[in-house]
């Protein structure tokens, strides 16, 4: 209950802030918002159940192109499309998992960064439906959703928000669930876990799917939410994105994703402000961070403080 | 009854079991005994199908040879392995139900588990790393026991231990004993097995030389002392 709680009061938190920010900085939280779908998807992978993958971003593009593909191709939009992109993130994901996770630890790195690269690679190839380098421009007419226009700031970070919760509220209910224990008993020990009648293979494969819906979700989403669809998004950058969202928030926490992409976010646009030199100074602040709280922020609060928090 | 034939196993290029022949029944303990490095804990892990293995596993007349690693436990045979390998970050309740879900085992299960730890249901919201050695010990067996095995592998579970948590252990497999599990002991304590065990297997290089009952045991105390190299 109160796991349930605080959650709610977090997202009660983020309705506060929707409704109080100024346009760019609503702009921003709407753009965190589905980063952090991303990152929670990433997050009950890594932090839940062990799996360090750097293909992620193929299951982020495969979204956003799932996405894209039938605005630009057929000129389709609103729920279906991102129902698409979801299920585009999904079934690669699944793809992918059913001959990588017949690899685990660096090898299971490897194998999904070079699945990524070859995703990456495949957008660029077929720059004529893809637009390549360059990508696609969504029309405005095609970003609605439920009748609610997503060129606009407000209506874009509601939605945005509602995205978020119900993705955050899943993974909570996911992570306090019966499966949830086994994902949590195959990121301490597979060994283990089989010795208990548990498949690792089976395990692993259904979470990378659910992860991949997550990241599919929020490909589709930030491909109409912004307009904008680019092979740009399927880099490998996109896969250690949600990785040191993971890491800064707290891996293996359910509202960690967030606070870390808020941070990161945040502090790249403070930071820059300042110096063009503010990666370095970013780099410094994370290595700080990760020296004072391995565990990241929410990892460290759980750790001290709340040790009910999922 | 578990039942091994022609059994063996290796890690690699290197055999370690070779032709193990033996029965387990129920409602009786068997140890397992030998110097170390003959093969003991390499017996276990080949019962449940952990190393490479060839050779025929019997329970109750179904053949579990060819099962793979994750669906021996679903059969009714549950390990606990040396040095109790829980998930520590776990609290004491989470690793039961993990225990409990593998054969769909419920609250009842869990309560008659529970009453013969009593000092776990003290401490189920506690993370397990956090527990003394014994309690580990306790659930790592209680964690096994959530599954209602047919069969109970138990790899040197008082090793390490003080006396009254392995009076405690004592207690539990010899209650078990009426329920008609059949234990599978790995123990090097003499006076633990002629406490506890009904038979005595002894390994020596890979192999079960000699299965004797423990009351012939306890009439030659030379062989006895001669096999565990006291």
């Amino acid at each position: 209950m109160k796991a349930w709680l605080f959650h709610l009061v977090a997202l009660a938190g983020l309705a506060v802030l929707a409704a109080v920010l100024p346009a760019y900085h609503a702009n921003n939280l709407a753009r965190v918002l589905v980063l952090a779908v991303y990152a929670t998807g990433y997050n009950l992978a890594f932090g839940y159940t062990g799996m360090l993958s750097l293909g992620h971003a193929l299951f982020f593009g495969a979204g956003m192109f799932g996405a894209a593909l039938p605005v630009t191709l057929w000129g389709w939009g609103g729920v279906p499309v991102l129902a698409l992109g979801m299920l585009a993130g999904g079934v690669v994901a699944g793809a992918v998992g059913l001959l990588a996770l017949r690899t685990k630890g660096v090898s299971f790195m490897i194998v999904t960064l070079m699945f990524a690269q070859a995703g990456y690679l495949t957008l660029i190839w077929f720059n004529a439906v893809t637009g390549g380098d360059q990508g696609l421009v969504l029309p405005g007419a095609a970003r609605r959703v439920l009748g609610i226009d997503l060129t606009q700031d407000a209506p874009r970070l509601w939605l945005a928000l509602g995205i978020y919760a119900v993705a955050l509220l899943l993974a909570v209910a996911l992570v306090r669930s019966r499966f949830g224990r086994i994902m949590l008993a195959m990121r301490e020990n597979e060994e283990r876990s089989r010795m208990l009648g548990y498949n690792p293979y089976a395990v692993k494969l259904k979470v990378l799917v659910v992860s991949g819906l997550y990241a599919g979700l929020a490909g589709a989403a930030y491909g109409l939410f912004f307009g904008y669809a680019g092979a740009g998004f399927a880099t490998v950058q996109y896969s250690i994105l949600p990785m040191l969202y993971s890491l800064l928030g707290g891996a293996g926490t359910a509202l960690g994703p967030l606070i870390g992409a808020a941070a990161m976010f945040w502090l790249i646009d403070f930071v820059s402000s300042l110096t063009n030199a503010y990666l370095m100074l970013v780099g410094v602040a994370l290595i700080v961070l990760v020296l004072f709280a391995p565990r990241g922020i929410l990892g460290f609060v759980r750790e001290r403080w709340l040790p009910w928090l999922p | 009854m578990l039942r091994l034939e022609g059994v063996s196993a290796s890690y690699g290029a290197v055999t370690v079991l070779r032709d193990v022949a033996l029965e387990a029944r129920g409602g009786e303990v068997t140890c397992i005994m030998g110097r170390n490095g003959v093969g003991k804990t390499t017996l276990m892990r080949a019962i449940m199908g952990l190393v490479a293995r060839q050779g025929r596993f019997m329970l109750d007349g179904d053949d579990l040879s060819d099962l793979p690693a994750h669906e021996v436990p679903r059969h009714g045979i549950a390990l606990v392995p040396q040095g109790r390998r829980l998930f520590g970050p776990l609290t004491v309740a989470e690793n039961l139900e993990i225990g409990l879900m593998t054969r769909h085992r419920g609250r009842a299960v869990r309560e008659r588990v529970l009453d013969l730890f009593p000092r776990l249901r003290e401490r189920l919201g506690q993370v397990s790393q956090t527990l003394s050695g014994g309690e580990q010990q306790m659930l790592a067996i209680a964690r096994a026991l959530c599954m209602e095995p047919k069969v109970l592998l138990l790899d040197e579970p008082t090793e390490g231990l003080q006396p009254s948590m392995i009076a405690a252990i004592r207690d539990v497999v010899m209650g078990l004993k009426a329920t008609g599990v059949a234990t599978v002991l790995v123990e090097q304590r003499v006076e633990a097995v002629l406490q506890m065990a009904d038979r005595v297997a002894f390994m020596d290089h890979g192999r079960v030389a000699e299965v004797l009952a423990v009351a012939d045991l306890r009439a030659d105390a030379p062989q006895f002392a001669a096999y565990v190299g006291v």
